[in-house]
């Protein structure tokens, strides 16, 4: 049973002259329940835009232009913001980018995480809460004791760990992690991976990873979307990206990543940067960058196409298929 | 509220500040207790031998008589409640508004943030003591409407500097976290928002409480002030219009030494609770003199400051 299907959804960020700059578009996927999803691209081509709009977290300047978020059948765009607050953590919880600094200074860890749980369930007398934040701290790995310190007495590790404590203060379905190793030391990462895997595990939680680290995804996710310029690349499951990868930006990035079995082989860097949202291309975003790019790549936007049950590639130029 | 006790151990290692404590605490004290202090009541009619008025100080009047042979002791003592209670009350009423209207434009921004902006743009300009005796000379004069006048022309500066302080605060990682977690817009600006600009409202307030006692005393020293009560302003006027002429200095300068006392006082307590609160007057904690020293000279303080110490200990822990 799908617990997250997003539809179709396009993001706008409206500049202050009143321009409208496309960030995501058309993105789609679905989240079954107990798997995980990875949210994959360079920087700047709209990962963390797509999540925070599906929460409904964007920035002033974000719009929404279309799409549907259905979770568990209900459109989470069509609640009002009180009903959304609802569903915010006690359904989907989100560890941010950089999570080191999204506990607030000032309160100590487990007043932050105790505040989570009162939000949503303001029946729970305190000392059950107490006992639920120390559960959730020993579950990630911090004792208990250390729920009245605050946060700069953690180290960076520690934090995030809490922020995943947070995270799942309300047992939700689904857990998005946004760039959760970002930042941190390799012992650090693996430590914070292994933690994931093992709360899913767990708790039967569908995670959403949003990383450029393909390693990460590797290790991680059931399935992968790759993004480009806002739009989807290619989309399947982990074992097809890996393995038989046909949109050209797929191939690149993946030949950009070391490969254990040959270390010496050199790197491959894409020349350029992605498009800037003022300036994107007319036609295929990744046409400017792109080594098998014709002629009609700079006019069309390439339709993203099933090419076999749950393998979507956005080029008609695939890596297999020199197209018509 | 740890941040309150920080605050509080840091005013008291500066000898500006608790010098400032003492100065306005000897003044409340005068207020509280000035039924038993004052040796005469300031109000009783008396019936005086013109050799009296404006008598020089001597054993049984210490300061000397005003001009209808009253006691001048007597008056600055409670003199002293009239500019406390003007003083504590229009800074609360002008602090309140002030955060109240800081917050809510800085956090919704948009359209809210530039009106009220404006609205304070306009009142900045428009010089505040014509105003205040404008408005004054048409309401009437009293004890309440001159606190309401400096209280709701006196909140602009704070709402400034607080819509500033949450513009920086609302953009941090945390509010968008609480966002996320479910909190309402009401409860991030109560309690994430709030407690990071309490700091300031609070070295604010002490600045706000002198200026409102100062601009009481103006307002009474042109004439405008309660007409039932003494104040220090109204003492300046009387002895400013009548004793000035006689050399009677002990009825013009006691009401002076005190308004200054007092605005003294709490000016080194704002200011110092601002040094401690306001990031941008705060020294670099390697610029601690006695750190410096240490480094130099190779002795340790004695009692290491303890700012650096804390951070020291926080390293330690992560």
């Amino acid at each position: 049973m799908s617990v997250l299907e997003v539809r179709n959804l396009s993001i706008d960020y409206v500049r202050e002259d009143g321009a409208a700059l496309r960030a995501v578009e058309e993105v789609g996927f679905t989240l079954e329940k107990g798997r995980s999803l990875g949210l994959v691209g360079e920087s700047g081509c709209g990962k963390t835009t797509a999540i925070l709009g599906i929460l409904r977290l964007l920035p002033a300047q974000g719009r929404i232009v279309s799409g549907e978020v259905l979770y568990k059948g209900t459109d989470l765009f069509s609640l009002s913001e009180g009903e959304m607050r609802k569903y915010r953590w006690k359904h989907i919880s989100i560890v941010f980018q950089g999570s080191m600094n999204a506990l607030n200074p000032v309160r100590q860890v487990g007043r932050q995480i105790a505040d989570a749980i009162q939000l949503h369930e303001p029946a729970n007398d305190s000392g059950q809460v107490e006992a639920r934040v120390h559960h959730l701290l020993d579950l990630v790995g911090i004792t208990p004791q250390r729920s009245g310190h605050y946060p700069h007495q953690y180290s960076g590790g520690m934090r995030q760990r809490a922020m995943i404590a947070m995270a799942l203060a309300c047992s939700p379905d689904i857990l998005i992690a946004d760039e959760p190793t970002t930042a941190l030391d390799v012992m650090i990462q693996a430590q914070i991976l292994d933690l994931l895997q093992k709360l899913q595990k767990e708790l039967a939680l569908s995670i959403i990873m949003v990383t450029h680290d393909l390693g990460v995804v590797a290790e991680m996710c059931d399935d992968v979307l790759v993004m480009y310029g806002g739009r989807t690349a290619e989309y399947a499951s982990v074992d097809t990206i890996f393995n038989d990868a046909q949109h050209p930006y797929t191939r690149r990035l993946l030949q950009a990543f070391p490969d254990v079995a040959n270390p010496s082989s050199k790197l491959a860097s894409i020349p350029g940067y992605p498009p800037p949202l003022d300036a994107l291309p007319r036609g295929c975003r990744f046409e400017p960058r792109c080594h098998r790019k014709r002629a009609i790549c700079a006019e069309q936007i390439p339709a993203l196409e099933a090419i076999r049950p749950g393998h979507y590639v956005a080029c008609p130029f695939r890596e297999d298929n020199d197209g018509a | 509220m740890q941040q309150l006790g920080e605050i509080g151990r840091a005013f008291l290692r500066r000898p500006t500040g608790i010098i400032g404590l003492i100065m306005l605490l000897v003044v409340v004290f005068v207020a509280v207790s000035a039924p038993w202090l004052a040796p005469y009541d300031p109000q009783e009619k008396v019936d005086v031998d013109p050799g009296d008025l404006l008598a020089p100080p001597d054993s049984q009047y210490l300061l000397g008589r005003d001009d209808a042979g009253k006691d001048v002791l007597s008056q600055l003592i409670y003199g002293a409640r009239v500019s406390l209670t003007v003083g504590f009350v229009a800074a609360f009423m002008s602090i309140v508004i002030g955060t109240t209207v800081g917050l809510i434009a800085g956090y919704r921004g948009g359209r809210i943030d530039n009106l009220s902006m404006r609205i304070v743009d306009f009142l900045l300009v428009i010089p505040e003591l014509p105003l205040m005796l404008v408005l004054i000379s048409m309401w009437g004069r009293g004890l309440w409407k001159i606190i309401l006048v400096i209280g709701l022309l006196g909140w602009t500066i704070t709402a400034r500097l607080v819509r500033s302080q949450v513009l920086s605060i609302k953009e941090r990682h945390y509010i968008v976290r609480a966002r996320a977690i479910g909190a309402s817009h009401y409860r991030i600006a109560t309690q994430h928002v709030f407690p990071q600009v309490m700091p300031i409202v609070l070295a604010q307030a002490v600045l706000a409480v002198s200026g409102a006692i100062i601009t009481e005393s103006t307002l009474s020293f042109l004439g405008l002030g309660d007409p039932t009560l003494v104040s220090w302003g109204m003492m300046l006027n009387f002895a400013f219009e009548r004793a000035i002429s006689r050399r009677a200095w002990w009825f013009l300068l006691p009401p002076g030494f005190a308004i200054v006392w007092v605005s003294v006082g709490l000016i080194l307590i704002g200011r110092t609770l601002e040094e401690i609160v306001n990031p941008s007057l705060k020294t670099h904690h390697l610029f601690d003199p006695r750190q410096m020293m240490a480094r130099f000279v190779g002795i340790a303080p004695k009692e290491p400051a303890p700012e650096v110490s804390k951070r020291v200990e926080t390293e330690r822990a992560g």
